[in-house]
């Protein structure tokens, strides 16, 4: 094993991966030949940093410098002056490490520092393909710990005492899982992990399976020898295939140090570990559903109870927890139920991972103590909304929760605070939505999603989602009714009580917290047929204002040849021809073309 | 993997590669790496202190470089951070730098004869 003065981070995340992060590394592998300093700096690839919006993000230690949108031609500067003259590229930092010329520490950063990482600990620290990274970060110390000095029941009674809540959505108190898994008849039993993150832009399971595979493996073990199994299953969709292939290398390495298999630690417990693919169908993220396709079988759910803590897999008693709840459970079991328990509020302890995306400065991911208000995340984490618009609405909970207005801004973040705004944890999906966003259109963006991943067994869902789709439709088409707005308040609470899965009773949702929140923009769409954010594109239009200075760059712009007017007259739009595709005001060098 | 203290070993080995990541108290040692260190020798006094560090196994001490340090002609320089405490070595080679090591980061014992301060014609 080699000692290096200096670490260079690259993340190899999924998002800085697709915006070249491994052609980074090579690079910088090629620089350090050529400037023969393999031997005193060491390149590592890791998991995701969180700041995606940045990437790709190189991090240089021990400075702590940290390097953002980095491109391949960036390589050489950082290695000629940062790695050899020790000079950091302040130009190349990212803009918030650099305050008054000095340079700040990561952890200095504002986006860093109200987050508090527990899940997120190792991403973006260690090499996710390197186990000895992992272990040296205290990894599977905890397994060490529960097999060599603790009772299955010691192991439950931590987590009950944690009070850790499921990660997944639900919020259902992990501890009590276990002990229902635990309790169980059965010759048999399952530890299964779910990896089926369906959520649009939702990244947070992703992101820790990338950065921290081992995590999952160490937890599941735990799980397993707490509730007395001795195979466990990752669910996870084929979609992830970074995710896939750190994970099985975690698994084949475990294997190979004899953390995972037969008699692990010298004692009798043995336990395997097995990647299931999902095709990406959302359905699968609910429990019966994704046990029924670990098992070969079409991936739909099926009636609650028996639940899967008594028949799971193969009929067999199975405990089912999201990632990023085995991802807390480690350091639970190291640091004692009382430390865990000592962030967060009343009802939800520990921290919880958002996947920050849409109208918002600082996209990428964050892990924040349960508490944290919605304005802190979004303003002193995310960095606010660009362009100096106004905020509107934070959407949580994916296709499943609600838009919560500007009015509860200030509102902690919990499981309860959030289902009593009318939206839900969720998985960690976290959508900005500013003045620009039409709520009626987002509502009928999630119900397009959901339409679509219905898995059909039930009517209410698969027909219900449908009629409330054809109603929005019409609405955000400029020809809906007032009784159209009932109705589809009416379909919404019913399909929300008569649907089967956990798919369909939450599908209105979206629907529900528009219309609790902004009837007044549905009702404007009926009654003015107006949109009032102008994003509904039947109910707008585009108009060239009196700035215009004539300069005909709209009129090349157009590809229907809709504008016309005189050089350096103010030009007009034929409303008639107009497509609506707002190339002109794209183009437009004076902002003199508005669409209302 | 038989039991925990054989976890335990191989943790041990594995942090000092990676503590320079996490570890921001310890012991930093910093080398002038500028064009004048450089030229003056700083490159295998700092793998002489790495290598030093390495073989003995101490654990919790940074070797980093930094630019110019402004005196060139003592090159060259390292500086020692312990803490608040500062001890700028000077005109090192790579035998001083095995003695900074055993003296001052093993037991603790600022090698006066080489710091700055003792700097004579």
């Amino acid at each position: 094993m080699e000692l290096f003065r200096s670490h260079v981070l690259v993340c190899a995340g999924t998002g800085c991966t697709s915006s070249a992060s491994l052609k980074i590394i090579e690079e910088f592998e090629k620089q350090l030949e050529e400037n023969n300093l393999e031997k005193e700096v060491k390149i590592v690839q890791t998991g995701c940093f969180g700041l995606c919006e940045a990437g790709p993000v190189v991090i240089v230690y021990p400075e702590g410098a940290f390097y953002s949108h980095i491109k391949v031609e960036d390589v050489k500067r950082i290695t000629e002056e940062h790695l050899l003259k020790g000079r950091v590229v302040t130009d190349l930092l990212y803009k918030d490490a650099v305050i008054e010329n000095q340079v700040r520490d990561i952890d200095e950063v504002d986006f860093y520092k109200k987050q508090k990482r527990i899940a997120l600990r190792n991403c973006g620290l260690i090499n996710p393909e390197d186990i000895e990274e992992y272990i040296a970060f205290d990894g599977y110390k905890a397994l060490a710990k529960v097999l060599t000095e603790m009772k299955p029941e010691e192991v439950i009674e931590i987590i009950k005492e944690s009070k850790l809540r499921g990660r997944g959505g639900g919020g259902f108190p992990a501890g009590l899982k276990w002990e229902f898994a635990a309790k169980a008849e059965g010759d048999e039993k399952y530890v299964a992990c779910n990896a089926d993150e369906g959520d649009p832009g939702a990244f947070m399971d992703r992101s820790v399976l990338e950065g921290d595979p081992h995590v999952i493996v160490e937890a599941m073990t735990i799980a397993g020898y707490a509730i007395g199994a001795n195979k466990g299953y990752v669910y996870i969709r084929a979609e992830y295939p970074i995710a896939v292939k750190r994970l099985q290398l975690a698994i084949d390495d475990a294997k190979r140090m004899g953390l995972l298999g037969e008699k692990i630690f010298n004692t009798g417990f043995d336990f395997d570990l097995e990647i299931r693919l999902g095709a990406g169908a959302f359905v699968c993220g609910e429990e019966t559903a994704l046990i029924n396709s670990i098992e070969g079988k079409r991936g739909m759910p099926r009636p609650r109870p028996p639940f899967p803590a008594n028949k799971g897999i193969w009929n067999k008693p199975t405990l089912l927890n999201n990632v990023e709840t085995y991802a807390n459970i480690p350091q639970i079991i190291l640091n004692g139920p009382e430390w865990f328990k000592s962030i967060g509020t009343e009802t939800s302890k520990g921290t919880k991972v958002f996947a920050l995306g849409g109208k918002i400065n600082n996209t990428g991911l964050v892990e924040i103590p349960m508490g944290t208000t919605l304005r802190e995340v979004i303003y002193e984490i995310g960095g606010g909304i660009p362009g100096g618009k106004e905020f509107k609405a934070v959407q949580t909970g994916g296709p499943s929760g609600g838009c919560i207005p500007a009015e509860h801004i200030d509102t902690p973040i919990d499981y309860d605070n959030l289902i009593e705004l009318g939206s839900m944890m969720g998985s960690g999906g976290m959508i900005v939505m500013d003045e620009d966003n039409c709520m009626v259109d987002i509502a009928r963006f999630f119900l397009d999603f959901t339409v679509d991943e219905s898995c059909g067994k039930c009517p209410p869902c698969r027909i219900g989602t449908k009629r409330m789709l054809e109603i929005l439709d019409k609405i955000t088409e400029g020809n809906g009714t007032m009784e159209d707005i009932d109705n589809l308040e009416r379909l919404a609470k019913n399909i929300k009580a008569a649907s089967l899965c956990g798919l369909g009773q939450t599908a209105p949702n979206p629907v529900l917290s528009t219309l609790q929140y902004f009837r007044e923009e549905y009702e404007a769409h009926v009654l003015e047929h107006r949109c009032p954010a102008g994003a509904c594109k039947a109910l707008s239009n585009y108009y060239i204002l009196e700035t215009c200075k004539g300069c005909g760059i709209c009129m090349k712009a157009c590809p229907v040849e809709a504008i016309s007017g005189e050089r350096k007259q103010v030009h007009v739009i034929d409303l008639d021809v107009c497509i609506k595709c707002g190339e002109c005001m794209a183009k437009c060098p004076f902002d003199a073309i508005v669409r209302r | 993997m038989k039991s925990i203290a054989d976890l335990e070993k191989i943790r041990e080995a594995a942090l000092e590669r990676v503590n320079l990541r996490s570890d921001r108290q310890g012991i930093r040692i910093v080398v002038g790496m500028a064009t004048c260190g450089i030229a003056a020798g700083a490159r295998p006094v700092m793998m002489s202190f790495l290598d030093e560090i390495k073989k003995r196994g101490i654990e919790h001490v940074v070797v980093t470089q930094t630019g110019c340090i402004g005196a060139c002609q003592y090159e060259p320089i390292v500086e020692v951070y312990d803490g608040d405490e500062k001890t700028t070595y000077i005109e090192m080679t790579v035998d001083k730098a095995k003695r900074v090591v055993l003296e001052h980061i093993v037991n603790g014992n600022i090698v006066d004869g080489y710091t700055i301060g003792s700097y004579k014609k």
